[in-house]
């Protein structure tokens, strides 16, 4: 476990907002996407203050756009589906004008629908990612502690988190030492060959646990974990 | 497929993060009763696992790619409530720590991903395995054909949510023949890969696989005496 223990989306530094308090940042957050969701799809100005406020926190985070915008990719297939959503919703139709003279015609309720989704899910997924890239993965595991979540799931999300790597790693050597002999682990042909390499990395896996659990015992553990207990 | 924020409306968003949050508070209890204080590392290493398994894409045509979901798969391996756990353990933390599932929709995402698929995956898992003959060969079928109904399941339940709860009018008639059609070809590819995976593990070690506890032969201490 030498490497890697780094957030894949944590952007290190020291603003206000990376030195807030875990648990009101995911608060905030959890108000802040319950707001937009909540907003009417039609109250336009709204979804401008919405941006305004996002893009300010932004701002103070001293986190570049560049770093945020391109990890957005993620909600690409729901702006896809999003975009689809006026052809296929009911309601009158309207024409709109397509560049080069064409005309379309798509629902009118379908296309505020789908402005509707695209605004919300956006905003959604930069104040996500607005949170992940400010805040470390053991702060947010004590944000949620204080936040009363059950002992035993922040527990099982600190361990989650902390051998994601080395279970991906694992998955990695794997892929590649297919790769080498010339299977495409993607391919359906090498489907078999696929799954037993998931089904080995099961058993390492699960292994691993076991090994994990003894070594807790041997170290003294009853069942609750000093280190997530805000310790630093 | 994770549900992004926006999707459904506010009172249902709330409501399915109810259901998951019950559903979940009981699964961390009966995982504690067959773990008991293995429960943590144990499932998070399984959780770490299933992530894992969710990172390989395939190209699923029209430049877009699908990956397991593995709510059946990780119930057939650990059982039902310890797989359900570890599935909401993998969306808590895809959506606080990598944006991946709005926040508002992780009620929803839990309640279909990890509730949903897990308890009709693994009843109909149950169901195949009682109709098929009792032995370790039949567990990866079963496991494939619960595999193969807990996708479809998990969409029409979604295309339930999103006519109570839905932000656009679109027939519910239609949402659910695109939903229901491009799932059962997503859940043949599951049942698949569940099913290969499933029996790669039960060659192997049958003794790690929950759902063919009891089926595993039992193979005889033979002594020197005995062989004599």
């Amino acid at each position: 476990m030498g490497a890697g223990h780094g957030h894949r989306l944590h952007f290190h530094g020291h603003s206000v907002v990376h030195r807030a308090p875990a648990h009101l940042k995911i608060l905030a957050l959890l108000a802040f996407v319950l707001v937009v969701v909540a907003t009417p799809r039609d109250w336009y100005a709204a979804y401008a203050v919405h941006l305004a406020i996002l893009l300010g926190v932004v701002a103070a985070s001293r986190v570049p756009l560049g770093y945020l915008l391109p990890r957005m990719v993620i909600e690409v297939p729901f702006l896809l589906f999003a975009a689809l959503i006026p052809f296929i919703a009911e309601g009158p139709q309207v024409a709109v004008a397509l560049p080069g003279g064409w005309e379309l015609s798509v629902s009118e309720p379908g296309l505020l629908a789908a402005w509707g989704l695209a605004a919300k899910g956006t905003l959604g997924v930069l104040a996500s990612l607005t949170l992940a890239a400010t805040t470390e993965p053991d702060a947010v595991l004590r944000g949620l502690q204080r936040l009363r979540m059950p002992e035993l799931l922040v527990q099982i999300m600190a361990f989650m988190v902390r051998y994601l790597d080395v279970v991906t790693a694992d998955l990695g050597r794997m892929l590649t030492a297919m790769r080498s002999r010339g299977a495409d682990p993607r391919s359906p042909r090498h489907w078999p060959a696929l799954a037993r390499t998931l089904g080995a990395l099961f058993v390492r896996s699960y292994e691993r646990g076991e090994r994990v659990h003894l070594a807790m015992l041997s170290r003294g553990y009853d069942g609750r974990l000093p280190d997530v207990e805000g310790a630093r | 497929m994770h549900v992004p924020d926006g999707f459904l409306d506010a009172p249902t968003s709330v409501a399915t993060g109810v259901v998951a949050a019950a559903g979940v508070g009981i699964a961390l209890r009966r995982a504690r009763a067959e773990l008991d204080d293995r429960t943590a590392p144990m499932a998070g290493l399984v959780a770490a696992f299933v992530f894992a398994g969710q990172m390989i894409n395939f190209p699923v045509g029209a430049g877009t790619s699908g990956h397991l979901l593995g709510g059946a798969l990780a119930a057939v391996l650990v059982g039902p409530w310890t797989g359900a756990l570890c599935i909401s353990v993998v969306l808590l933390v895809q959506g606080l720590f990598m944006a991946d599932g709005g926040l508002t929709a992780l009620g929803t995402n839990i309640t279909l991903l990890a509730l949903i698929s897990v308890v009709v995956g693994y009843g109909a898992f149950v169901l195949l395995r009682a109709v098929l003959p009792r032995s370790v060969a039949s567990v990866p079928i079963a496991a494939a054909g619960g595999a193969l109904v807990s996708v479809p399941a998990a969409a029409a339940v979604f295309t339930l949510l999103f006519a109570i709860g839905g932000t656009a009018d679109v027939a519910t008639g239609k949402v659910l023949t695109a939903m229901l059609g491009w799932h059962t070809v997503i859940g043949i590819g599951e049942a698949v890969v569940t099913g290969l995976v499933v029996s790669a593990v039960v060659a192997s070690r049958p003794d790690l696989v929950h759902g063919a506890r009891g089926l595993a032969a039992r193979r005889p201490l033979v002594t020197s005496e005995a062989a004599a």
